[in-house]
């Protein structure tokens, strides 16, 4: 079934503003990890999801950019138009709030890219093939640290509990489906999230277990991003990231 | 009196192609060229006579995609190409099994062991942990970090020779 090119590309669009969004909290932390291998680790992640937001933005742009290239689609928009998950733009607090958010979002990632390396748009499968691989990755860098966290001091076990407490109300909106998500899958584009779910308990239960931390249980869930209801945190996010290409137009390194 | 035997144009612009970027490395691996890795897919004729060379990146982040396209371009250049386009291609993804035999032992070579031989399941993307030592094959290693020097490295330690040293993540 033919797909209306504003749909696919809205349907890119908000996987890449997950990553990109959650590559810039990481990038943070650059200059205030914890130890340098962690450092190194954290800037990796951004790394890695900077480059398949690149990629998808990119691919966007091809399809329905209507003549905006990935960096206008990233530095040019503001934060209502700006569809990504609302676990990715929670301001950093402490590291165990980086990394239980990292290892809540990157098991479900993990999955769906799975999922999406039998789309039928061959280019968003070849970038799926690529970051399945480096979000196991992320997920075993995040899974090892909670574990390291909770199964730690009594400090570190508070506070990765807390964050895992805090985090829990972002996770609902990961598997929530809407008409473009319908719109993709009917295309052989796209993914039913909520399939997923089953798995994503799978990984995450054993690691908090072995963590020894209680799964909080699943109540009201926050939602809004993938309409451009953002919290109060990507503006102040955006206005930094955005700076340069706002001040000063069209500069280039 | 000299025969100038007339050639295809085309034909002669794709082998010169070729053999000027023979000589751009990856900035990060100066040991490998982008033929050895795996990155330069092919090198074709466009619809429109431009040369067109494909390359696929190893990350999708990887920061020095622009710059090696930057490389091939001033090659091409060189060897005094007319027309040409770097195409950026990430399907069908970049494993580690694109990298060739000699280029696994060049990498050894300069103290950075190979990826495993496969990647093609992802219960071999974790099997590096028996990674052999680069300097002296020691079996007895063990991972420092996850994330290493450059988005494609982890980082490692030999138990027998002491030496840390790099090794290509299987991916």
């Amino acid at each position: 079934m033919p797909i209306d090119p504003q749909v696919h590309f809205g349907y890119l669009l908000r996987l890449a503003d997950s990553n990109l969004v959650l590559g810039h909290r990481l990038s943070e932390w650059i200059g205030r990890a914890p130890v340098i291998e962690e450092e190194l680790a954290l800037a990796n992640i951004a790394l890695d999801l900077i480059g398949q937001a690149r990629a998808l933005y990119a691919h966007a742009a091809r399809i329905g950019g209507g003549g905006r290239d990935a960096d206008a689609l990233a530095f040019l928009r503001d934060q209502i138009d700006y569809r990504n998950l609302l676990i990715v733009e929670n301001k950093n607090r402490d590291f165990a709030h980086t990394i239980a958010r990292q290892f809540l979002y990157s098991a479900f990632a993990e999955l769906y890219w799975d999922a999406l390396t039998a789309s039928r748009d061959t280019e968003l499968a070849g970038i799926a093939v690529k970051a399945v691989k480096e979000c196991a990755y992320h997920v075993r860098h995040s899974a090892e640290w909670l574990i390291r966290l909770g199964d730690g001091t009594q400090e570190s076990n508070n506070r990765a509990q807390k964050a895992v407490d805090e985090l829990w109300m972002y996770t609902g909106e990961m598997f929530e489906s809407d008409q473009i998500e319908r719109a993709v899958l009917d295309a052989g584009i796209g993914v039913i999230a909520i399939d997923l779910k089953p798995a994503w308990n799978e990984t995450v239960e054993p690691v908090l277990m072995r963590a020894t931390l209680q799964r909080p249980k699943d109540g009201w869930m926050m939602s809004g991003g993938r309409s451009g209801r953002h919290t109060e945190h990507l503006g102040h996010m955006l206005a930094e990231m955005q700076f340069l290409q706002r001040a000063y137009p069209g500069q280039q390194w | 009196m000299v025969t100038v035997v007339e050639r295809p144009v085309e034909i002669d612009a794709i082998a010169a192609a070729r053999n000027a970027l023979d000589s751009v490395v990856d900035p990060e691996l100066p040991v490998l060229t982008i033929a050895d890795l795996g990155i330069l897919r092919d090198v074709r004729l466009g619809d429109d006579g431009t040369v067109e060379v494909i390359m696929t990146p190893t990350y999708l982040g990887c920061p020095a995609i622009g710059i090696i396209a930057i490389e091939i371009e001033v090659a091409l250049e060189r060897a005094q190409i007319k027309k040409y386009r770097v195409i950026v291609q990430n399907s069908p993804a970049w494993t580690t099994d694109w990298l060739s035999e000699g280029a696994r032992e060049k990498l050894r070579a300069c103290g950075i062991a190979p990826p495993a031989k496969t990647s093609s399941s992802k219960r071999a993307l974790f099997a590096v942990d028996a990674a052999l030592c680069p300097i002296c094959r020691s079996d007895r290693t063990e991972r420092v970090s996850e994330f290493g020097s450059t988005a494609c490295k982890a980082l490692y330690r030999c138990l027998s020779c002491r030496e840390p040293f790099d090794c290509f993540k299987c991916i």
